[in-house]
This record gives structure tokens, C-alpha cells and sequence, in this order.
């Protein structure tokens, strides 16, 4: 079975035949064309298909597209503004909190999710707040480092 | 006015150039090139360990609407392999299955669905064989051969003693000798691995698109596995999201997929999922080691011997080369003359084991460390002390005839003693925190290459053209640790100009030289040589075209990277200018940089072997890890972690540091909870919830101490950093677990569950003496 979902993608309206088994990561990745999300896993482990539904990270793997109707979600995708990285974006770049930059898009998302609810977390918070994602290649050290330099450009007036 | 300077690209925090592209969502992984009419591909797995395949029956599969084509290993009679002397493995099993989940059949369906229903579909008929799931079992004189032309599952015996083992046991003071085992880990890299493989058959053209390290292999063993001449092949490398060791090796993933669209004629995307990911494999071995060393009350060694078992897996793989790099890389590191290596690899029936981020070095390295500490602690002598008791004077050449020509390892020692408060702090904390110290080495690049083919280890080609872009090309695959920004800037460094003029390409073998790939560390050393010499060639173009337009002679010129001068009182000509001028005769500019290692480095011949280990420089490393331990839960607590690295010169700051806490972070996955385990050779940790990575919560701050001992040989001086600081995290940990409460773990991972059966077991131990006394 399928249904018309309506729901604001990245700003912008958008209307889609999907089945009702469709994942939101499928549906992103292979009818919008968002490639942007990465599947890291079989289901819920890795957190590297995190978008926002409504500002709040949700794992896109493990959610099916059709309970979006009328919802806003966004992916890494929506985060630059008129050609600039955004404030996480840029703290994931210049303190290397991407190597190999599979698991970034995850990572980010659920960064920019923290500061929209949260402007200024201390370490603790952004531990917690990442605690479902994992990286291969960073340790984690340069991740805290690159929120906590977002949080700081965020502070001073970038979107995060 | 201004004085106009070169430009400065080496030695301080540099972003890596494609790091937008990351962030943002724009770069493309292999699994992300969607094009419309693409085929899905699927495998079909054995069920089974060991067995003689009696049938595989595609009928039914095949009457499948929407089932384009499927291929078994009837289709294909060729082998493939890392090694030249062991290409042993079929990309579809033939005549027999070796371990659970190796691959014996694959569909390509016009969507992942009709692909999965037809998976369902096939039939595999066998007579089952008795299966080995551990070295030892493998090795009993009855056992059956797993591969006929390796009788005994014996992938291979090391055997070699360079001075006298005997006689440097009795010139020790204190002899012991302990028994290790390590479990065996997988990369686990984050992208799962992807292949999209597009057939032309009306030009008889295959181009695969792979998730790999080393795009090169891919195009040899595309050649090899489908029979088409290798001009007819083209292998692009995408974005790869890690590898650690793990796509060295042509994978069977890219292989299958190329079969599918050569039979489907047309363009296959091939994406296999987590556990089919761990399947594949090509991890570090399960390892058995038993080490004796002899030490002098001055904490001198006298005598190392070692005996190492590893369980290989199924197939050869770099088994050779894992069980060599073992023995050979005991040395290097410390002053060592009378020694002993005995070493097996085993083929067994689980999924094949390859080359892990350190490879072949960490597990010894781990019952080093660990033996040397509890040495010099029955000796009362400072664990650091003992390891300068032993240092090398660079430079030198080793018992086996390995080249030493830069040796920062007591300047890393010395860092980490002081950084850490180790004098003040060590053997003092208390309430179950204790510091452990450990020490490692890698390579910078294996001085042979797998394929010893005569040409250069490494060529960079740069072209130049009417817009003053400098287009860097190269066959590097940056995998994440980001090479590309190290060739940009090399050759930014050279040429004195911002970055922003510079282009890197890579990965694709229609238009970049040929590269050996990402493997050994060897990337920035040979690859970021050969950029420098092509920027050399270039910067001598330019500069005789300033001398002509300016009237001069070319030793009068000063290159300031965006103005070329001949004299500080001439305005000179920009950048642009001597472009124009340097075109006029021969058009577009094509420069090519070359590096070869030199024959000294290439390892001995003292015993069958010996190249291995072979390399241009060493990395050092030192490390203190301080713990908490929880006894009554058995939870072991990182709470800090220092560590220095001698990379030579580093290039880039900021990815030194995160490629040295990379590498640390992954040694503590390996000491305190990652292990691939199996039931009766299935795979029961085949998901990121059993095979426990640590996660931002469980992981310490690591602080970084960058030591530069300028390799005469390297670019710039420089050496590896990517690799050679995992080792030195395992036993320093158990090491800092015995200085917090007493016990020696000898077996990883070191889980929650050992540290609590091993206080238990001191505490019954210690309340018997008690009820006795």
C-alpha cells in the first residue's frame, strides 16, 4: 500500500507518492535524490542517517516516511546558507572533526539539533548529546572540539 | 608597500581541502551514485563452513520476473589475491565453501526487493566437511586440508634466530616468560562496502566504481577475474569512508559486481550491508603468543623469544606477510641482539583476516610491552628507565637488516614522563587509578611493493595550463587521512603559492598516474617525495621563462610564488605572467615527480622473508594511559591519555594529531571490548551493538605531543602518522590496570567481565589466606 506524503523537506514543500514501508533514509536517499545521509549499519547501531524532524534528531533508518505527513525535516543538506557552511559545519571542518567524513553528516545533525535546543553545551551535553553515533576515525577528541567552536561562532550570530 | 612573500603550506593547522564537500553532504560515496536503470546486486552466502559444494541450483531464482542475470563460481575459474604467491580465492566459491558466509552465488535484479526474493530462491546442495574454527583445532596432524596445496593448514612457517638466544638467557639477570592472546578485530570502517560496476558492451569497457584503498589492485584483479585486457578497464576510487586496512585488499564485493554487469550488460550497484561487511573481513588475526625475554638488573635485554600463532581465516590474503611483519618487527625499536621468532599462520574455517592499521606489529607489540613492564617491576626498576636502557642510536641498521635513520623515541619518552606527571604520579594515585606506559614503531611504507613490476614506488604528474591553476595528479587514495591536502600541500610549499590555486585529482585511473595505493603508511612518504620532486621540475619551468622575459639568467631569479623577480629592486612579473611566457613554446605543461625507496632499505636475506619490515623511516611512539578501575563492577575507566608521536616533520599539524588520536582511540577498542566472535564459525558479533566500538561517552581526552626528528629521507623530513601510535595503547592500559589494582591481564579484551572474575579470584584467593592464617 501507499499514500501522498506531504511534508517540508529542507525548506521547501515537497509532495511524494511512497509505499508505507518506505524508510525515510530510503526516501531520502533513493527517490529525493539526498544522498547526503549515510546508512552506516542494519538498523539503528551507527547514527549516520540522523536528520532533524521538527529540530529534533531522529534516526532516518529507522523511521518509516509515511508517519511524516505534514512534518518539517532536515538533512545535511539544508544547513548551508546562501553558499556558507554553516556554524557546526564550519567546526567540523576547521578542527577536523571529519576524516574520512562518512559518519559527518550524523555527527552534524545531531550537533545542530543540540545547539537549536541548547546554544551553549558544556562537554558533558555534547557528550550525551552524540552518544549514539559513532566515528571510526577521530576518537572523538576533535568532534567536542569542533561543537564547542560552533557553539561559539552560533553565540556569535551563525546559523548552527 | 607589502613585501610580497612565498607562501607557507607545511608545518602548521591546515583543514583538509575536501572538507567542505564533507560537511555539507556533496561528497559522494560509492553507494550514493544513483543512476536511473541501475541493477541491484545481491549475494547469496554459504550457510555452511567447510563443504564440497555438490550444486548450485539458479533455476528457479532465474524464472524470476525482473532477475536480470545471476552468476555462480561456474562462471568464473580465477583466483585472486593481495600476494602474487597466493592468489588462492574465488570471488564465488567453487568446488567447496571454506567459511560461513562466504559468497557462492550473486543476482543482479532490476531492485534490491526482486534481488532479495531471488536470493531466497537458490538452492545449495553439499557434503558438509569437518570445520576448524580455531588454530590450534586446524593444526591437529588429522584435521583435513582446507585448501589442498597448503597441507597441515599451514599458510606458513617463520622460523629464524639471529644471535644466541641461548646464550643471551644466560647473561640475564631476571628470565620470564608469559603467554598472550589477543582476540581477533575488525575494521569496521563506517561505510559498508559498495561497488558499482557498469558494463558497455558494445565497446567491450568495464568501469567499476569501489569502495578501496587501493584502486590499482582493483584494476589487476578486475583484469584478471573477468579476462578483459586491462586498457578496457577503468576503476575509479570515490570518497571512501575509512579502511584501516581492510580494502587493501581487492575485496570480493567489486569482483562480484563487475561479474553481474558483464553478464547483465549493463550497470550493477552492489551495496552489502553491515554484518555482510564484518563477513568480508580482512581483519586483524586472532593471535596466540608466547614471549620469553631475558633482562639485567640495568634493565638491558639480553634475549627476546617469541613464538606467535595466528588464525588466518580461511584464505591466504596478506597471511605471509602479517605472519612476517610479526618476527620482523620485534626489531626496530630497541636495541636487540640475541633473538628468537617462531611464527604460524594458520588457515581455519572463519572469514579471511587481512591487514589491520598496524598491521602484524600490535599483538606482539602488546606482549612486549606488557612482559618488559612486568619485568621491570619484579626488578624495581622505572618501566621508562628500562626502555632507555635500550634505545637504538640512529643511525643503524638492525640485527635483520633493518635501515634506522631518524629515532625520536626518547624524545617521545621523555614528553610523555613529563606531560603525564609520571615521577610524581606513577604508583601513587590510589583508590584504583592507576599509570601505564608503553612504547611502539611502524613503517613509513613497505620498501617492496606487493607487485615488484621495475617502475617507480610513486609518480606524481602536475599539469599547468592557460589559467594558472596548478592541477596536481595523482593515484593516492584518500580513504580520510587526507592525502590529497598533503600533496596540495607539498607542492604549495615548493611552488610558494596558496592553496587556493591549487587542484588535487585523484582515483580515477582514466586520467591520474598509477599509485600503489593506501597501505603501510606509505602515502605522504613516497607519494608527498614524488609530489615534491614534480613541483621541482615545475618551479625550474618557471623560472626560465622569468629569466627570458626578464632578461636574466636563471640562478639570478627569486621565485616568491606569486611574483617571480630577478632582485629585490625588480617589480618582476606575476605569476600569471610567467604562465604566459612559459606556455609560448610548448603549450600546456605537464611536469612528472618520481620516488623510489634505495636498495639499503629493502630488509635482508638472513632468513626467507626478511624484506619484510623494510621501510624508508620508523614512526615512534610513547604512551601513558591513566585508569580508573570500578572492582566491583570490573568497568575499567580511561581517564586520560598522553601520547607522543615521532613523525619526522609534521606536514599538517592537525591531521597529525588526529590521525595519532585516531589510532590511539582504535587500540582502545581493541584492548577493552571489540572482538568478532563466532559460533561454530557463524558470526555472532555482526553488528556495531556486539562488536562494541566505544562510543564519545567511553572515550578519554587524548593529548598529543608532536615529535619532529627530521628523516633524512622523507618529504620535508617527514614520517608516518597514522598508524604507529595504536600499538602502544594495549599495553599501556593493562600495564596502568596493573599499577591500579594488582592484576596482570594477559588476554584481550580486557571487558568488564575479565577485570571482575580476576578480582573476584583475588579476593577468594586473599580470604582463604585469611580463614588459613
Amino acid at each position: 500500500m501507499g499514500r501522498l506524503l506531504e511534508l517540508m523537506l529542507n525548506g521547501r514543500p515537497r509532495t511524494d507518492a511512497v509505499a508505507d514501508n518506505l524508510l525515510l533514509l530510503d526516501y531520502l536517499r533513493e527517490i529525493v535524490g539526498l544522498t547526503g545521509t549515510k546508512t552506516g549499519c542494519d538498523g539503528g547501531e551507527c547514527g549516520a542517517c540522523t536528520v532533524l524532524v521538527d529540530d529534533r534528531p531522529r534516526l532516518s533508518c529507522l523511521t518509516l516516511a509515511a508517519t511524516l505527513q505534514g512534518r518539517r525535516v532536515d538533512t545535511i543538506e539544508s544547513l548551508a546558507r546562501d553558499g556558507r557552511l554553516s556554524a557546526v559545519q564550519r567546526g567540523f571542518h576547521e578542527k577536523l572533526g571529519s576524516q574520512c567524513g562518512y559518519c559527518t553528516p550524523g555527527f552534524i545533525m545531531a550537533s545542530a539539533g543540540l545547539l537549536r535546543r541548547n546554544p551553549s553545551p558544556n562537554e558533558n551535553e555534547i557528550r550525551a548529546a552524540l552518544g549514539s553515533n559513532i566515528c571510526r576515525c577521530t576518537g572523538y577528541v576533535k568532534i567536542i572540539e569542533a561543537v564547542k567552536y560552533a557553539a561559539e561562532l552560533h553565540a556569535a550570530g551563525a546559523s548552527p | 608597500m607589502n613585501e610580497t612573500v612565498p607562501a607557507r603550506n607545511i608545518g602548521s593547522y591546515v583543514p583538509m581541502i575536501d572538507g567542505p564537500e564533507k560537511v555539507s553532504g556533496r561528497a559522494k560515496y560509492t553507494a550514493d551514485l544513483i543512476a536511473p536503470g541501475m541493477l541491484a546486486g545481491r549475494i547469496y552466502r554459504s550457510p555452511y563452513s567447510h563443504a564440497e559444494i555438490l550444486e548450485v541450483d539458479i533455476a528457479e531464482a532465474l524464472r524470476l520476473p525482473g532477475v536480470k542475470a545471476i552468476v555462480t563460481g561456474a562462471d568464473c575459474d580465477r583466483t585472486f589475491g593481495v600476494l602474487p604467491i597466493a592468489r588462492s580465492e574465488h570471488p564465488l566459491a567453487r568446488d567447496k565453501v571454506r567459511y560461513r558466509g562466504e559468497p557462492v552465488a550473486a543476482v543482479a535484479a532490476i531492485d534490491d526487493a526482486t534481488a532479495k526474493r531471488a536470493i531466497g530462491l537458490i538452492r545449495l546442495k553439499v557434503r558438509e566437511l569437518p570445520a576448524y574454527y580455531t588454530a590450534q583445532a586446524a593444526l591437529v596432524p588429522a584435521a583435513c586440508n582446507i585448501h589442498a596445496h597448503r597441507p597441515g593448514n599451514v599458510e606458513r612457517d617463520v622460523l629464524f634466530e639471529l644471535g644466541s638466544v641461548e646464550q643471551g638467557f644466560g647473561d640475564a639477570d631476571l628470565v620470564r616468560e608469559a603467554s598472550y592472546n589477543c582476540a581477533e578485530v575488525c575494521q569496521n570502517q563506517m561505510e559498508m562496502h559498495a561497488a558499482v560496476a557498469d558494463y558497455d558492451r558494445e565497446r567491450a569497457r568495464m568501469t567499476v566504481h569501489a569502495s578501496t584503498q587501493v584502486p590499482y589492485y582493483v584494476h589487476l584483479m578486475l583484469a584478471q577475474i573477468l579476462d578483459m585486457d586491462m586498457s578496457r578497464i577503468r576503476v575509479v576510487k570515490p570518497h571512501v569512508g575509512g579502511g584501516f586496512g581492510c580494502r587493501t585488499e581487492t575485496l570480493n564485493v567489486e569482483l562480484i559486481a563487475a561479474l553481474l554487469a558483464k553478464r547483465a550488460g549493463g550497470c550493477v550497484r552492489m551495496m552489502i550491508n553491515r554484518e555482510e561487511t564484518f563477513i568480508t573481513h580482512r581483519g586483524r588475526p586472532e593471535t596466540d603468543i608466547r614471549l620469553k625475554l631475558g633482562l639485567r638488573r640495568d634493565g638491558r635485554i639480553t634475549a627476546v623469544e617469541c613464538e606467535c600463532y595466528q588464525r588466518g581465516g580461511a584464505h591466504s590474503g596478506y597471511g605471509i606477510v602479517t605472519i612476517l611483519y610479526a618476527g620482523s618487527m620485534l626489531y626496530a625499536i630497541y636495541d636487540l641482539h640475541n633473538v628468537k621468532y617462531i611464527g604460524k599462520r594458520v588457515l581455519t574455517n572463519t572469514p579471511p583476516c587481512g591487514a589491520f592499521r598496524g598491521h602484524g606489529t600490535v599483538d606482539i607489540r602488546f606482549a612486549f610491552e606488557s612482559l618488559l613492564d612486568q619485568m621491570a617491576h619484579e626488578l624495581e626498576l622505572d618501566p621508562i628507565a628500562v626502555r632507555r636502557a635500550n634505545y637504538l642510536t640512529a643511525p643503524t641498521f638492525t640485527d635483520n637488516d633493518l635501515m634506522v635513520n631518524s629515532y625520536g623515541l626518547p624524545e617521545c619518552v621523555d614528553w610523555v614522563e613529563r606531560a603525564s606527571g609520571w615521577k610524581a604520579r606513577k604508583g601513587r594515585l590510589g583508590n584504583a587509578k592507576g599509570l601505564g606506559f608503553a612504547c611502539s614503531h611502524y613503517i613509513s611504507g613497505a620498501s617492496k611493493p606487493v607487485n615488484w613490476t621495475g617502475e617507480p614506488h610513486a609518480t606524481v604528474k602536475i599539469k599547468l595550463d592557460f589559467d594558472g591553476s596548478i592541477v596536481v595528479l595523482s593515484g593516492a587514495a584518500d580513504i580520510g587521512q587526507g592525502s590529497t591536502t598533503i600533496l596540495a600541500q607539498t607542492v604549495g610549499e615548493v611552488l610558494g603559492l596558496d592553496l587556493a590555486r591549487i587542484r588535487v585529482l585523484t582515483g580515477d585511473s582514466e586520467v591520474v598516474p598509477k599509485d600503489n595505493g593506501s597501505y603501510s603508511s606509505r602515502v605522504t612518504f613516497m607519494v608527498g617525495n614524488a609530489a615534491i620532486e614534480a613541483a621541482h621540475h615545475l618551479r625550474r619551468v618557471l623560472v626560465e621563462a622569468a629569466a627570458r622575459k626578464l632578461e636574466a639568467k636563471p640562478e639570478e631569479i627569486e621565485c616568491l610564488g606569486e611574483i617571480y623577480r630577478a632582485g629585490a629592486q625588480d617589480k618582476g612579473l606575476t605569476f600569471n605572467e610567467v604562465v604566459t611566457e612559459a606556455l609560448r613554446d610548448t603549450g600546456t605543461i605537464t611536469v612528472t615527480g618520481n620516488y623510489s625507496t634505495i636498495p639499503q632499505s629493502h630488509g635482508g636475506k638472513k632468513y626467507r622473508g626478511a624484506a619484510i619490515g623494510g621501510t624508508m623511516g620508523y614512526s615512534y611512539s610513547a604512551q601513558v594511559v591513566e585508569v580508573r578501575v570500578d572492582e566491583d563492577t570490573g568497568v575499567v575507566s580511561v581517564d586520560k591519555v598522553w601520547v607522543a608521536h615521532d613523525c619526522g616533520k609534521a606536514l599538517n599539524r592537525l591531521t597529525v594529531e588526529g590521525q595519532v588520536q585516531g589510532s590511539v582511540w582504535m587500540g582502545m577498542g581493541q584492548a577493552m571490548s571489540e572482538e568478532t566472535a563466532y559460533h561454530d564459525g557463524l558470526l555472532i558479533t555482526g553488528n556495531m551493538l556486539d562488536y562494541r566500538v566505544p562510543t564519545i561517552e567511553d572515550s578519554p581526552p587524548i593529548e598529543v605531543g608532536i615529535v619532529e626528528s627530521n628523516d633524512p629521507h622523507g618529504p620535508f623530513g617527514a614520517k608516518e602518522a597514522g598508524e604507529g601510535s595504536l600499538a602502544a595503547f594495549l599495553p599501556a592500559l593493562t600495564n596502568a590496570i596493573a599499577d591500579a589494582i594488582g592484576v596482570r591481564f594477559n588476554d584481550l579484551p580486557v571487558t568488564p567481565d575479565r577485570v571482575f572474575a580476576a578480582v573476584e579470584k583475588r579476593r577468594r584467593a586473599h580470604n582463604g589466606r585469611s580463614r588459613a592464617a
